[in-house]
């Protein structure tokens, strides 16, 4: 087991890039993310993993980066809605489906939905999409245009 | 030929929000920046007898920690009645009592739970209909004692209450008389909260001449301005409010609260920029909520099925500080009744303290609760009457001279066509008369149906403005103070701007951001009045550049302005169209082949400001607080199995008197989120206090939201009765999907349970809980 203590230098692997960072060893992953790194897309909306504001995608699978420390995320492949680049399916399904309103659930949504394509490559069935997107809350919209963005998202590639 | 206005243009902020580019207010960089965070209060009601700070100034790196000691001024946008800091006394539990600035986020939380507070309880009100009760504790012993900042708020002295409204129109005592059918109903709804996405968050620096510079999530940046500079005496002019993307507000980012915090915090460093963010939980429990109501409703009905007379008391829960509900419970009296002709009214509106969180305006502007109330009767009575619960309505709908609760009269242009939206309904919902279906053993299928209408209660001095440049490819930018939090205004505003120039959407550029310095004032990014108050002062702009495009036009042909036309970005003679002068070549003046320049370079500029609106007369309500209504109809279809009083929400439908659509997509969608909030709400959203008044675990583990799965098919329509001052006479947009459907889901659950529920939320529990009528 490693033992940090005060703050240490990490390495992490975000969008592709290796960063180090000096962190402590309670800093959460969400913060290190947007106040060292300034990737702010993924948002603080609860910081107890109730509303999944700031999924990132940890080596291909959802995470809420508000449960882990960025200690834990070492050694890992961190993905984060800029790592998209604007070109990922989902960012323009959720355009086409008005998936969105105020946008601040939205990265969250966007890497669940991205994570949900990596996991299931071919169109999975309707309680499945639901029990993926479950874990995030929009306060916005009807999810209506959210659930028409993944089928977007499906039928585009 | 439509341009712009009617097309689904695609969200001006759509890629921003998908790329994580979208800047919201704590996503600035924060080297630099000190951290400030709340200490709250952890009784509901009790007097401060001493606040030891010195073990968190001990701390390394804590910069300064402030109590109510360090502010003497009181706020609110109405009556001044709140401090920033607790002083002296506290009134709901997790009111802020401390401010800790400090190095960084942990150092300030770890000083903020070193703060020891001493209180002494004391005794707490909780519901309206106790603090209007005899020998109820005084929340504030000198009501009528704080500086009142409009006339019309009525504090009265001696008592819990904050302001009252009456409406009181023919004679209700003679008209009762008439009546075959009588329902008198008592109802209770808790408050809740807003929970928009983004919590609230504020930052402050102060320069060393004096300048402010504030960073908030508001949807009032310039009410920010205005509180800032009476509370503490500085110039409006040196105060600069910027406020970025805002993830969502409903109401809740109205009031100026957190921004004082930032203020404070910044002025005990010298200056030093500050950033006060809080948690979730205070965000639920320490930033204003919504409203709760306790309600009292008699209405009568006679053998023709017409309402008669009305008589109705409303007691609006506006917790420890008033904030701005003593106008919404003015909305409360100005559209009572719903938008139904009753020529017998009396009504009572009454604002009334509790030791709950202060509320402030949500989503509705309390027609969203009233609306429950009074259609739930609606219901009572057709049932009684043996009617079908949407023709009774359609019976009763307001039409074109009928008087309005204060008395107005009204017209197709006015209030739009509630007949319409209700016939309209019945086949957008598949209405089958309201009756329960049985579907199989124990489970049945049923609608409620529920009206709504809604003006607004703005000052009556309400301002809005425009401000167009042009760029050298002849696209425009558009600069308002409208802030962008979701509800698509600056698209909307956009639009309108594109048709006016008879070019496509798409070459008008808009400022996502406002900045107080640099976007003329817009009241506050409320009400729904974006399209109306903005949209009027785009179109003054749009005239103005048109002004400007004909005197350029006419000095390059030679001809009249009058006879220059301005289309498809375009500036030609009516009589040569074939010779066109492109916008990119003259919006800066034109500069001939010769060389010579010709003309001026084109910036339009619009204002506007509220005209013809006017205070409630204190003993009748006569009077007009907004310019015009919005009104529809909705319908939720349940399926309910009695056995286990649990239920499922099918589908929900509105159909709304636009005025006119401005953007069909984005203002479906719009609907549906309303819609949506309004089945959450109502099925589940509830602060729930024990007796001492503590809010029972303020967080989103326990408190839940809708989510994914759980939403029912949304179906919206919509009828376009236009409103003559507007542009291209739409009406308010924005709230109107959450008002109905509250009651449209009771009145639904009413008919599948055959129970008369009267409490939100409806939850199973409540279900279980009412008596069924059967037994009653």
């Amino acid at each position: 087991m490693v033992k940090y203590e005060g703050k240490v230098v990490i390495a992490l692997q975000v969008n592709g890039e290796a960063h180090e960072v000096a962190v402590r060893p309670s800093d959460l992953l969400l913060d290190v993310l947007r106040e060292q790194l300034g990737l702010t897309a993924a948002k603080p909306g609860c910081l107890n993993g109730d509303c999944g504001a700031c999924t990132i995608m940890l080596d291909g699978w959802p995470v809420k980066s508000c449960l882990m420390l960025a200690v834990e995320a070492e050694g890992h492949v961190v993905l984060t809605v800029e790592g998209l680049n604007g070109t990922a399916p989902i960012q323009k399904a959720f355009v086409d489906a008005d998936a969105f309103q105020c946008g601040y659930c939205t990265s969250g949504f966007l890497m669940v939905c991205h994570a949900l394509k990596t996991q299931n490559p071919l169109m999975p069935k309707e309680n499945i999409i639901e029990e993926w997107l479950q874990s995030n809350l929009c306060r916005c919209t009807g999810y209506q245009e959210i659930r028409r963005a993944v089928r977007l998202m499906y039928e585009s590639t | 030929m439509n341009t712009a206005i009617g097309k689904s243009v695609r969200r001006k902020d759509a890629w921003d929000k998908v790329t994580g580019k979208a800047l919201y207010t704590d996503d600035f960089p924060i080297s630099g920046v000190l951290a400030a965070r709340l200490l709250t209060s952890t009784c509901a009601h009790a007097r401060i007898l001493h606040i030891d700070i010195s073990k968190a100034l001990g701390i390394k790196g804590v910069k300064a920690v402030l109590t109510g000691a360090d502010c003497p001024e009181l706020f609110g946008p109405l009556l001044q009645d709140r401090p920033a800091l607790a002083r002296d006394v506290v009134r709901y539990a997790g009111e802020p009592v401390a401010l800790v600035v400090a190095t960084d986020k942990p150092t300030a939380e770890r000083a903020v739970r070193l703060i020891k507070v001493d209180y002494e309880p004391l005794a707490v009100v909780l519901t309206p209909s106790q603090a209007m009760a005899e020998g109820t504790p005084l929340i504030h012993k000198q009501v009528n004692g704080y500086k009142k900042l409009l006339t019309d708020i009525y504090p009265e002295a001696g008592t819990n209450i904050a302001s009252r409204y009456r409406m009181q129109k023919g004679n209700t005592a003679e008209a009762f008389q008439r009546c075959k059918v009588l329902v008198e109903q008592r109802f209770f709804l808790p408050p809740s909260a807003h929970l928009a996405m983004e919590v609230r968050t504020a930052r402050a620096e102060i320069s060393s001449d004096g300048s402010v510079l504030i960073t908030a999530s508001s949807q009032s940046p310039y009410s920010v301005r205005k509180q800032l500079s009476e509370a503490f005496l500085i110039p409006a002019g040196k105060i600069q409010v910027r406020v970025p993307y805002v993830g969502g507000g409903f109401g809740g980012k109205a009031p100026v609260m957190l921004e004082v915090l930032a203020f404070l915090a910044s002025r005990s460093v010298g200056g030093k920029a500050v950033r006060l963010t809080i948690p979730r939980e205070q965000d639920m429990a320490s930033a204003p909520c919504r409203m709760g109501l306790e309600a009292d409703l008699k209405v009568g009905v006679d053998e023709n099925g017409l309402i008669q007379a009305a008589d109705l008391t409303y007691l609006l829960d506006c917790g420890a500080y008033t904030d701005i509900s003593p106008y919404m419970t003015k909305a409360i009296a100005m559209d009572c009744t719903g938008p139904y002709h009753i020529e017998n009214l009396s009504c009572d509106a009454i604002c009334v303290y509790t030791n709950h969180t202060y509320v402030t305006s949500f989503r509705g502007f309390s027609h969203e609760s009233f609306t429950f109330c009074i259609e739930r009767v609606l219901d009572m009575l057709a049932s009684k009457c043996s009617l079908d619960p949407l023709e009774f309505r359609i019976r009763n709908a307001i039409r074109p001279g009928s008087l309005t609760p204060s008395q107005v009269e009204c017209t197709a242009s006015l209030t739009g066509d509630l007949t319409k939206c209700l016939n309209n309904i019945k086949q957008l919902a598949q209405w089958n008369g309201g009756n329960a279906v049985p579907i199989k053993e124990n489970t049945v299928r049923a609608k409620g149906v529920a009206c709504f209408w809604k003006t607004e209660n703005p000052p009556t001095d309400a301002i809005s403005g425009a401000m167009i440049t042009f760029n050298p490819d002849g696209s425009m930018n558009l600069n308002t103070g409208v802030v962008e939090m979701g509800s698509n205004g600056q698209t909307h505003l956009a639009q309108i701007l594109a048709e006016k120039l008879q070019v496509d959407a798409d070459q008008v550029h808009v400022v996502t951001s406002v900045d107080t310095r640099t976007a003329p004032e817009h009241w506050k990014t409320v009400a729904s009045l974006t399209e109306y108050m903005a949209g009027l002062a785009v179109v003054r702009a749009a005239d103005d550049l048109l002004e400007q495009l004909r005197s350029n036009g006419s000095q390059v042909f030679g001809c009249p302005a009058d006879e220059i036309e301005v289309a498809n970005g375009r500036v030609f003679s009516k009589k040569n169209p074939e010779q066109f002068i492109a916008f990119k070549d003259i919006v800066q003046g034109y500069k001939s082949q010769q060389g010579e320049s010709i003309g001026e370079p084109v910036l339009g500029r619009g204002g506007f400001m509220l005209k013809g609106l006017s205070m409630l007369d204190p003993q009748t309500g006569q009077g007009k607080t907004g310019p015009e209504w919005t009104l529809g109809a909705q319908v939720v279809e349940v399926e309910a199995d009695l056995k286990a009083f649990s239920y499922r929400i099918l589908n929900a439908s509105t159909v709304i008197d636009v005025g006119k659509v401005i953007n069909p997509e984005s203002m479906r969608a719009m609907i549906a989120g309303g819609m949506a909030m309004g089945i959450s709400l109502s099925s589940r959203e509830a602060y729930i206090y024990d007796q001492d008044g503590i809010p029972r675990l303020p967080n989103l583990r326990t408190y839940k939201l809708m989510h994914i799965g759980q939403e029912p098919d949304y179906r919206v329509g919509f009828v376009e009765t236009p409103e003559d001052n507007s542009p291209y006479g739409l009406r308010s947009f924005a709230e109107h999907g959450v008002i109905g459907i509250p009651a449209a889901l009771g009145n639904a659950l009413a008919a599948a349970f055959g129970r008369q529920l009267v409490i939100l939320p409806l939850t199973p529990e409540t279900i279980w809980r009412t008596p069924s009528e059967e037994h009653v």
